[in-house]
């Protein structure tokens, strides 16, 4: 009887002593070979996607683009540039989230609805948003990111302050300070110094965004949009956060001056920086250059 | 009472494997050697900075492309030297390793680091610098640091080694290599390196070039002992 006891103590400190142990290793085991989930569930606003419904519309619309595995290697890949995304790899341009982090469904699921300007992703505004939320789901199960990683918390876009000539001044001041026209070029025409040498995370040559054309950005078309580009960056792009070195109200500077950028997109800005002298010279000046050698633009 | 000698030596036994784990390591045995090359390796082109005058005015010759540096006796720098197995995984140190931006080239050319090591990244220059790592297991992010801003702290959670570039000077280029353990090197000239501290078992030693890629050799140490391991890579003449 007391044999049996003093074994069954022994026992439980003995277990005691080895399960933290045995624990951490189970942990470190499973963290390295964390495997995809097969079954997700994407929630957009009302709606809950489900990844065995997604899949049924992957094999249909996406695969041939983005592969069987989601690696973006499907069969007209070689043909499409900028390459498909690759959804092993988790790394998505258009986040609300901050940069390095994952996205919201709600950012996938926007994505796939607006398709990605001046590339070969068309909008699939076409699909019921159930489809889409379906996908959103089926995506998620690519990646084994999905598993462990949490989406980031979003980045707060402020309320956009009121409209000024110095919030447009100080903007421009911005964009030569923080560098912008590095890339994006003096005057905003995608043509920089170092516009020629970009390149992808896939190694494709890549083109900074051309505001002379006055195209909609890749990920969106608001004011509050273009806020959310800089301070979350575009991941798998050379395209930065700046969240840690912009405040929210120079933000909104920047914002405000790469509008009258668009010369020929019709803004509030515009209208504002084309009112004063030195605004309606440079417009000007710009318009009559027009030495933009891509698609013709009608004004 | 049988059963309760057995259980009084098993715990005895665990409690002094417990100790053991609290005391401090003691005095193993070494891992040292050299990194060599042999044949020519590719002459580096000298790095045309000219778009970046603000750097390039700290040069008086323009600097060459760090992809390959030898030194003296045929020497590799730059290559990272660790245990990549058989040694147990050591908990992160609390310094910094600190990677920075100077002269629009990153010193060091390659950062080797522990996972979950803060790396403290720097811009000492007049000119914005983008950083952008671009690991494969990791996440990948890509952050803007103008001049005089503070230094980005981040740090990585996977193994691994991977490219770091600035898209903003695409001459800049360099590596970090988040490892698992404490004993590793990166070589300098002379392409010495000295893994301390092993405790008596069998390892593999490896040993990574960004250009001539990755060899591994096993050892075995017992006591106190130094064990000689080298390395020769083939060099590329392009």
């Amino acid at each position: 009887m007391l044999n049996i006891k003093i074994s069954k103590i022994c026992l439980n400190v003995a277990v005691a002593l080895i399960l933290p142990a045995a624990i951490s290793a189970q942990q470190a085991d499973q963290a390295a070979a964390a495997k995809p989930n097969p079954h997700m569930e994407s929630h957009i606003g009302d709606l809950t996607g489900h990844s065995e419904a997604g899949a049924d519309l992957y094999y249909r619309y996406c695969w041939g683009c983005h592969g069987a595995r989601g690696n973006g290697d499907g069969e007209n890949a070689p043909w499409v540039t900028p390459t498909p995304r690759n959804f092993v790899t988790a790394t998505f341009k258009c986040r609300s989230t901050p940069t390095g982090t994952l996205p919201l469904d709600s950012d996938i699921y926007d994505a796939m609805t607006r398709g990605f300007i001046t590339t070969n992703m068309p909008s699939w505004a076409a699909l019921t948003s159930q489809n889409r939320a379906d996908l959103v789901a089926f995506i998620k199960t690519f990646s084994a990111r999905w598993v462990t990683d949490k989406a980031g918390d979003p980045v707060t876009v402020p309320p956009e302050p009121a409209l000024t000539l110095d919030s447009i001044k100080h903007g421009k001041t911005l964009f030569q300070k923080l560098e912008c026209w590095k890339c994006h070029g003096p005057e905003g025409r995608g043509d920089g110094p170092s516009a020629s040498t970009l390149t992808d995370s896939n190694d494709q040559p890549i083109k900074p965004y051309n505001f002379y054309t006055g195209y909609r950005f890749k990920c969106g078309t608001t004011n509050s949009d273009l806020y959310k580009i800089f301070m979350t960056g575009l991941d798998g792009t050379p395209m930065p956060s700046f969240a840690d070195v912009v405040k929210p109200e120079e933000a909104w500077d920047l914002v405000h001056y790469l509008r009258t950028l668009q010369i020929w997109h019709k803004s509030p800005e515009l209208t504002l920086w084309e009112g004063t002298p030195e605004g309606a010279a440079i417009v000007k000046a710009e318009r009559v250059r027009n030495t933009y050698t891509g698609n013709p633009i009608r004004p | 009472m049988h059963i309760k000698h057995i259980c009084t030596a098993a715990l005895a036994t665990l409690a002094a494997s417990a100790l053991a784990i609290a005391e401090p390591k003691p005095a193993g045995g070494t891992v040292s050697g050299k990194v060599t090359y042999e044949g020519t390796p590719a002459k580096m082109k000298p790095i045309d900075m000219s778009k970046e005058p603000s750097c390039a005015k700290m040069y008086s010759t323009p600097p060459l492309a760090e992809t390959v540096v030898t030194g003296t006796g045929n020497s590799l720098e730059n290559v990272v030297v660790y245990i990549s197995a058989g040694a147990p995984d050591d908990p992160a140190p609390s310094t910094a390793a600190v990677f920075t931006q100077k002269g629009c080239r990153y010193i060091p050319h390659v950062l080797a680091l522990q996972v979950n090591q803060e790396i403290k990244i720097a811009n000492e220059d007049q000119t914005s610098h983008n950083i952008h790592p671009l690991p494969k297991l990791n996440r990948e992010w890509n952050k803007s640091q103008p001049p005089g801003t503070p230094p980005i702290t981040e740090k990585y959670d996977k193994s691994e080694i991977f490219p770091v570039k600035c898209n903003v000077h695409p001459w800049m280029h360099g590596n970090f290599a988040v490892l698992k353990n404490s004993h590793y090197a990166v070589t300098g000239d002379g392409g010495g390196f000295s893994l301390a501290n092993l405790p008596p078992g069998k390892y593999t030693v490896t040993a990574w070039h960004e250009a001539y890629g990755e060899q591994t050799q096993d050892v075995t140490i017992s006591g106190t002992e130094t064990k000689t391991v080298n390395f020769v890579f083939k060099a590329k003449p392009y």
